[in-house]
């Protein structure tokens, strides 16, 4: 069945990259999408696509930018960001803006452990993809994928806001070449993140030993 | 005070066993068993009440130590004081965080960085890496497969430790614990939008009266000052526009202005007038958007687009010349990175002519505004003492009525040739931190249209080695930055990267001043407070 990634913001063809959508789209088709279902899920993701609520979050330079794609001349309320939330409990996407060190790392796992699914993951800018200028620093993670899944990067040290925008028509463009009612974003089998899920559970179940000295 | 005799010959009387070094900027070495003796002099009967720095070094055969920038505010005057102590395994120091509170969160850095205890800290903790770190990161002999990236959630500590000095030289140490079992301690950040990135606060309550904070930063503490000591000088150039990204002109050019200060090389006008508007258009930049976040927090979302909506007008004059919106990498060692734009002057005009009239804008909706008003006024007053005694330097010094301006106080590039005021008030409240920044951005459009006209013709990048080595020695420069003084302090010991590299936070003193300012505010208000303070969690952190 034929399902499209267009979204309204930019022409298929503007976008440079179009070969990993094609693969996902394929990967879908040969996965043999129900008509029913694919029809709902065209309805959903359209749906998700233009409401995505990022979670306001930034460590350093980046985060600059990332207000000013929020403020009035690039205005990212055109495609539906808009609505910046602060708990990560409503928020859709975190945009990592910004270095991560070594003692941030385990608040922004827990930022995202937070959030609920589905959940994505921009990271922008040089430190959040490798560490950037700082990546042979003692306390740098060199790329936030180490630690969380990441789903679009943005190049550029801060990147430029036509390019956050650009990255983040392509989460829009992912967020619709994917399968809502069944089958996730994480890149791990649906057994794999049930198996997670229920670790998760299980974890959390023993509330004695978890740490509740609210660091989040 | 009359400066009655040279400061050097003031220290080598108090104090014999100083030893007066001429290299670089020049310091006297103390040694650790006189150094509290001196410092109380220098303090109480010298009149040196500001700390502009605390730096911990390690020199490595000569162990381990602080190099300690003093002014005396009245005067002017400058000293520094180079104290080491050679135990480099139980390297430590008497505190002096009583006669400069400013001193607090220095030696809890110096501790951090390099293990010197000080004795008489009442809270010696570490101040940006975790407690369980291992080791000390800027010590020579650091090796950093010590850490590797640690993914459990850190505990608090809820104790202070402090270090005592037995008759016999070991250490005894104490633990006090930081909040009551009673009190009521609340938690914000270091994921809150009213924090300013990744600052961590906790705050204890009664009722709505705040009764202690307890900061925590670190949370993107990114170890500059260790990376730039394996880089070459020009290579660390890159580095400071990253450390307060709304400084980024000034920051560097503070650090291109002490390299050339060692090398012994003078720019020419053109380069000095360049730098000199850049460095206002940066200060611009940065208080607008200091208002614009304010209010924002203050819950006025419509100047934040306005605040926005003209610092864009900045950023795209910047870009043009530089090709960088928010981080320029513009200054060179010797010059700058391109001739500006031949719209540069055009442009800038015209920014001015607009800009003028938009301040009353600012006026109308927030400054007279009766909520604002009230949130503002009257709320975290820091007295001028204080102020000083913190080191709270910038727009939050000057609201307290301490002209602090490094513009004014150690004149660089072309602000001796410029004529403009020092916005100083007196009151010290948020609304005064607030007014001072909103001033300041008049001020600045005046230098800036003193200077537009009559850039002098001549070189925009002196001619410089491709590789630059440093002479022996140890310089300090510092510059006006968007919110205080930015100092950079370079030790070298011949070759082509620094043997020590310190940045002069302007945000550190401001955030070790938040608990004494604070302190019996309501917590709605320690949103006001932080937003006032101005500072960028980078900068605090290095
Ligand atoms: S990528 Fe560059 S601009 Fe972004 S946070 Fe890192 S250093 Fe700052």
């Amino acid at each position: 069945m034929k399902r499209n990634v267009n979204i309204k913001s930019m022409k298929y063809e503007d976008f440079n990259d179009n070969e990993y959508i094609e693969a996902m789209l394929k990967e879908l088709r040969d996965n043999g999408t129900n008509v029913i279902v694919g029809c709902l899920d065209d309805v959903i993701e359209w749906g998700r696509s233009n409401s995505l609520w990022p979670l306001t979050f930034a460590t350093s330079c980046c985060g600059i930018e990332f207000m000013a794609i929020g403020a009035a001349r690039y205005d990212f309320a055109r495609f539906g960001f808009e609505v910046a939330r602060s708990s990560p409990r409503q928020a859709d996407f975190i945009m990592v803006a910004g270095t991560i060190t070594h003692k941030m790392a385990p608040v922004l796992k827990r930022l995202y452990d937070q959030m609920a699914d589905p959940k994505y993951v921009v990271a922008t800018g040089g430190c959040a993809i490798s560490g950037g200028p700082f990546k042979k620093s003692y306390h740098v993670v060199d790329g936030v994928d180490k630690i969380i899944p990441v789903d679009v990067y943005i190049p550029g040290c801060p990147p430029r806001p036509e390019a956050m925008l650009y990255g983040l028509m392509q989460l829009q463009r992912k967020v619709k070449a994917q399968r809502f009612l069944g089958g996730l974003n994480k890149g791990i089998s649906e057994k794999e993140y049930e198996r997670r899920m229920r670790e998760d559970t299980n974890k959390t179940e023993d509330y004695n030993e978890y740490d509740e000295s609210g660091l989040a | 005070m009359e400066n009655r005799t040279d400061i050097k010959e003031r220290i080598a009387a108090i104090e014999p066993s100083a030893v007066w070094s001429d290299a670089g900027d020049g310091m006297f070495k103390v040694p650790v068993t006189s150094f509290r003796g001196l410092a109380e002099r220098l303090r109480n009967e010298e009149g040196f009440d500001f700390l502009r720095s605390l730096t911990g070094m390690d020199w490595g055969e000569e162990g381990l130590g602080c190099v300690y920038h003093l002014e005396n505010t009245a005067t002017g005057e400058n000293v520094v004081l180079a104290v080491a102590d050679p135990d480099r395994e139980n390297a430590g120091m008497p505190s002096v965080h009583d006669l400069w509170k400013g001193a607090d969160f220095n030696e809890r850095e110096a501790y951090d960085f390099f293990g010197i205890k000080f004795v008489g800290h009442p809270d010696l903790r570490r101040l940006f890496l975790r407690d369980d770190w291992k080791g000390h990161p800027l010590r020579k002999d650091y090796d950093e497969s010590l850490n590797p990236l640690n993914m459990e959630n850190e505990d608090t500590s809820d104790e202070a430790p402090s270090y005592e000095l037995t008759r016999d030289g070991s250490y005894i140490l104490r633990r006090h614990p930081l909040f009551e079992d009673q009190e009521y301690v609340i938690n914000i950040g270091p994921q809150h939008p009213a924090t300013h990135g990744v600052l961590r606060f906790r705050v204890s309550l009664e009722g709505e009266t705040i009764k202690k904070i307890d900061v925590h930063s670190g949370y993107i503490h990114r170890g500059i000052e260790k990376l730039c000591e394996s880089l070459t000088y020009p290579q660390t150039l890159g580095l400071t526009d990253r450390l307060d990204y709304l400084g980024a002109m000034q920051n560097r050019h503070a650090l291109c202005a002490c390299i050339e200060k060692a090398m012994g090389l003078e720019v020419s006008d053109r380069i000095k007038c360049i730098r000199t508007i850049m460095d206002e258009l940066q200060r611009i930049d940065s208080h607008l958007l200091f208002i614009a976040c304010l209010c924002q927090d203050m819950g006025a979302l419509t100047v934040f687009f306005f605040g926005f909506r003209d610092r864009e007008k900045v950023l795209d004059i910047l870009e043009e010349t530089t090709g960088g919106r928010l981080i320029q990498t513009y200054n060179t060692i010797g010059g700058v990175q391109a001739d500006i734009h031949p719209d540069f002057v055009r442009k800038v005009k015209e920014f001015i002519k607009y800009m003028r009239p938009k301040l009353n804008e600012y006026h109308e909706i927030f400054t007279g505004n009766v909520i604002a008003r009230q949130r503002l006024i009257g709320t975290g007053v820091l007295s001028r003492e204080d102020a000083i005694s913190f080191g709270a330097t910038g727009g939050t010094g000057r609201a307290s009525g301490w002209a602090c301006d490094v513009r004014k106080r150690h004149p660089y590039a072309m602000y001796d040739k410029v004529d403009f005021k020092e916005i100083v008030l007196g009151n010290g409240d948020c609304f005064d931190r607030y007014m001072v920044r909103v001033l300041e951005i008049e001020q600045s459009l005046n230098i800036i249209e003193q200077l537009i006209d009559s850039i002098p013709e001549g070189e925009w990048q002196m001619k410089v080695k491709p590789v630059i080595k440093l002479p022996e020695g140890s310089w300090y420069t510092a510059v006006e930055g968007s919110r205080g003084e930015f100092g950079v302090y370079i030790e070298s010991r011949g070759d082509k990267s620094p043997y020590r590299m310190k940045f002069r936070s302007t945000g550190l003193p401001l955030v070790s001043c938040i608990d004494a300012i604070s302190r019996e505010a309501k917590i709605a208000d320690l949103i006001a407070i932080g937003g006032t303070l101005d500072y960028v969690v980078p900068d605090i952190d290095r």
